[in-house]
């Protein structure tokens, strides 16, 4: 199984309106510590180590991308 | 009342002056294997060798066995490889059995596991017993055994390479004397002044977090279990760790900031308050106070010319995992029947390669393992302790989360991706494929399976399931049938069920214990061919 980037929701505003309602009122930490609990439960769900891999590998990805650009934009 | 005095298992030994010390002309003495170090390794090699019919020359530079329990936990697999070297049974009589561990957060527990939760197999997952007290057995059994010359205050240093030999410089009380080897193994520990003589680096994790080990001697009522907590109400926002040795003797083991002064904390009277409110009083006597940074390094490569390097000289961990001195006789256990082929011709010197591929990969997964528990237990940024917290608090609820928990995952033998494997050819379901560990299982009459292997010593042996038809090894192999006419009866079923055999199958062992081969329907040519290859003659 490959990592899915495919629209998966059939009505993806709520999956963020969700995600983002969870942390309303959250402090900082607080909101570092929900997402933690989450990222595990979901990476438990998916329970497919390559697939948890091609995720990180995206994520990680897009904050190097993000780097760059800052670093150009200097 | 008389208590156990566990101070006399520390026993003192003499040096004696050896004929090879004064040999005239200068020529040394030659001998083909001399092992350096007689810890549970050394010791356990030099008896495994002996009991091949080797002549072993076992040098150690005290005159003592160790102070403090040290290693306490025995896996399996040690007292299954004890059981063949002759000292399982005194291990585990006085050593004290469990298979339980149970995980805490704060006051609550979090889960508890089972180490072994099957019957059938002749001994537990891990027995607990003071280092001392291994040494003591393996040092007795030493002495049922001529081929071991055990030699105390005798310490190499210097070594010299030579073509098909090491020469060793060895220091006594009454001088210094010389002796050549064939092989010389060093299982002097950690600290090992022979890799140092070799000149080899012996790179890794530090971790800087401080743990104090408290052995202290007191009655109490708590199970014969492994205890871990985390954040326990009793030593806040660190882990400690709880577990019986013999003569009521408990490991504590409890964790410290990086930056506590290990003078200030290893006084007893500082260490005893710490300890009496772990366990609501203090009525206890210390047996042994240690405090520890740990290391997680291997040696690049364990086989320096002439040198092989075996047990904690050769790789280091922490010890949470039990996987220290076990892994150390897992490499004892590997290397002897490879150096007794060498020394008698019937394998070429490069099947002593496999052992540096089999156990350097085994010490790469200890450390792997080691270094996951220790980074959960002592986490190395906010993150990493955030990450930690929500993984205790699921496994309050969550099946997930309590088996995310890491308080230590207890040593089980690696199996080996090895060259010494022939792949398997049919279609298994299950039982141990080549390069795994033999399985335990009950057999009439026997005992065990692990029993009919170790009878008679340990070679490369057959383990048939009996068709009816006679179907012998080739020369050189034990046979070992379960069923039919002369074999072992298998009435639970059991052999057959972990060996997923049917009637006709069989497994070609190593003599270690790992499987080599395994067949549906064996013929002569692939036994022989999977045991060439496992003799490294091809």
């Amino acid at each position: 199984m490959a990592l899915s980037t495919s629209s998966n929701f059939a009505r993806p505003d709520d999956a963020f309106r969700a995600i983002v309602e969870a942390h309303r009122g959250l402090t900082e930490e607080q909101s570092a510590d929900f997402d933690a609990a989450l990222v595990l439960i979901l990476a438990n769900h998916i329970g497919d180590i390559g697939v948890l891999r091609e995720a990180i590998g995206l994520a990680k990805r897009r904050m190097i991308d993000g780097q760059q650009q800052q670093q150009q934009q200097q | 009342m008389a208590p156990a005095n566990t101070h006399q298992a520390k026993t003192q030994f003499g040096y004696r002056r050896h004929p090879d010390q004064d040999r005239p002309g200068p020529s040394p003495a030659e001998h083909p294997v001399v092992i350096v170090g007689a810890g549970p390794v050394g010791l356990s090699l030099a008896i495994d060798l002996a009991q091949r019919g080797q002549r072993v020359v076992l040098l150690d530079d005290a005159d003592r066995i160790g102070e403090g329990s040290r290693a306490i936990c025995f896996s399996k697999r040690s007292l299954e490889y004890w059981d063949r070297l002759g000292v399982g049974d005194r291990m585990v009589d006085k050593g004290v059995v469990w298979s339980v561990g149970r995980i805490f957060h704060g006051e609550q527990q979090l889960y508890q596991f089972n180490l072994l939760p099957e019957d059938g197999h002749k001994r537990p997952a891990f027995i607990n017993l003071q280092q001392y007290y291994a040494e003591a057995y393996l040092v007795d059994r030493i002495g049922d055994l001529p081929g071991i010359d055990l030699r105390w205050r005798n310490k190499v240093t210097a070594l010299e390479q030579r073509n098909d030999s090491a020469l060793l410089t060895i220091e006594t009380p009454e001088g210094a004397y010389r002796l050549q080897a064939q092989y010389v193994v060093a299982c002097d520990g950690a600290r090992s002044s022979l890799r140092q003589m070799v000149g080899a680096e012996f790179a890794g994790q530090v971790f800087e977090d401080q743990f104090l080990i408290a052995d202290v001697k007191m009655t109490a009522e708590f199970p014969t279990e492994r205890w871990f907590w985390f954040d326990p109400p009793f030593h806040a926002g660190r882990s400690a760790l709880l577990h019986r040795q013999p003569d009521d003797v408990w490991r504590i083991d409890l964790q410290l900031n990086r930056y506590a002064d290990p003078v200030v904390e290893k006084k007893p009277e500082n260490v005893r308050p710490r300890i009496a409110r772990m366990l609501g009083h203090d009525k206890f006597e210390f047996e042994w106070i240690s405090l520890y940074k740990f290391q997680c390094r291997r040696m690049d490569r364990f086989i320096h010319g002439r040198v092989i390097f075996a047990g904690d000289s050769a790789h280091q961990v922490s010890p949470f995992g039990a996987r220290g001195a076990n892994s150390g006789l897992e490499d004892a256990e590997n290397l002897s029947w490879k150096i007794d082929r060498v020394l008698r011709g019937t394998s070429p010197a490069s099947l002593l390669e496999s052992y540096h591929v089999e156990r350097s990969m085994a010490a790469d997964e200890n450390i792997r393992e080691s270094t996951r528990s220790t980074d959960f237990m002592a986490p190395n940024s906010h993150q990493e302790a955030r990450l930690r917290k929500a993984v205790l608090s699921l496994a309050k609820e969550t099946e997930f989360g309590k088996r995310m928990v890491n308080g230590g995952r207890l040593s089980v033998p690696c199996s080996y991706d090895t060259p010494l494997s022939s792949r398997d050819t049919d279609a298994w379901r299950g039982g141990p494929s080549p390069g795994c560990s033999m399985l335990d299982a009950p057999v009439a009459g026997q005992g065990y399976l692990t029993d009919a292997f170790s009878k008679g010593g340990t070679d490369f042996t057959l383990l048939s399931f009996s068709n009816g038809a006679v179907f012998e090894a080739p020369d050189g192999v034990r046979d070992i049938r379960i069923g039919g006419e002369g074999g072992l009866a298998d009435p639970s079923g059991l052999v057959a069920k972990r060996y997923d055999a049917e009637p006709g199958a069989a497994y070609l062992l190593r003599p270690d214990g790992y499987v080599a081969a395994r067949f549906r329907h064996p013929t002569r040519e692939a036994i022989a061919s999977a045991l060439s290859r496992a003799a490294g003659l091809n």
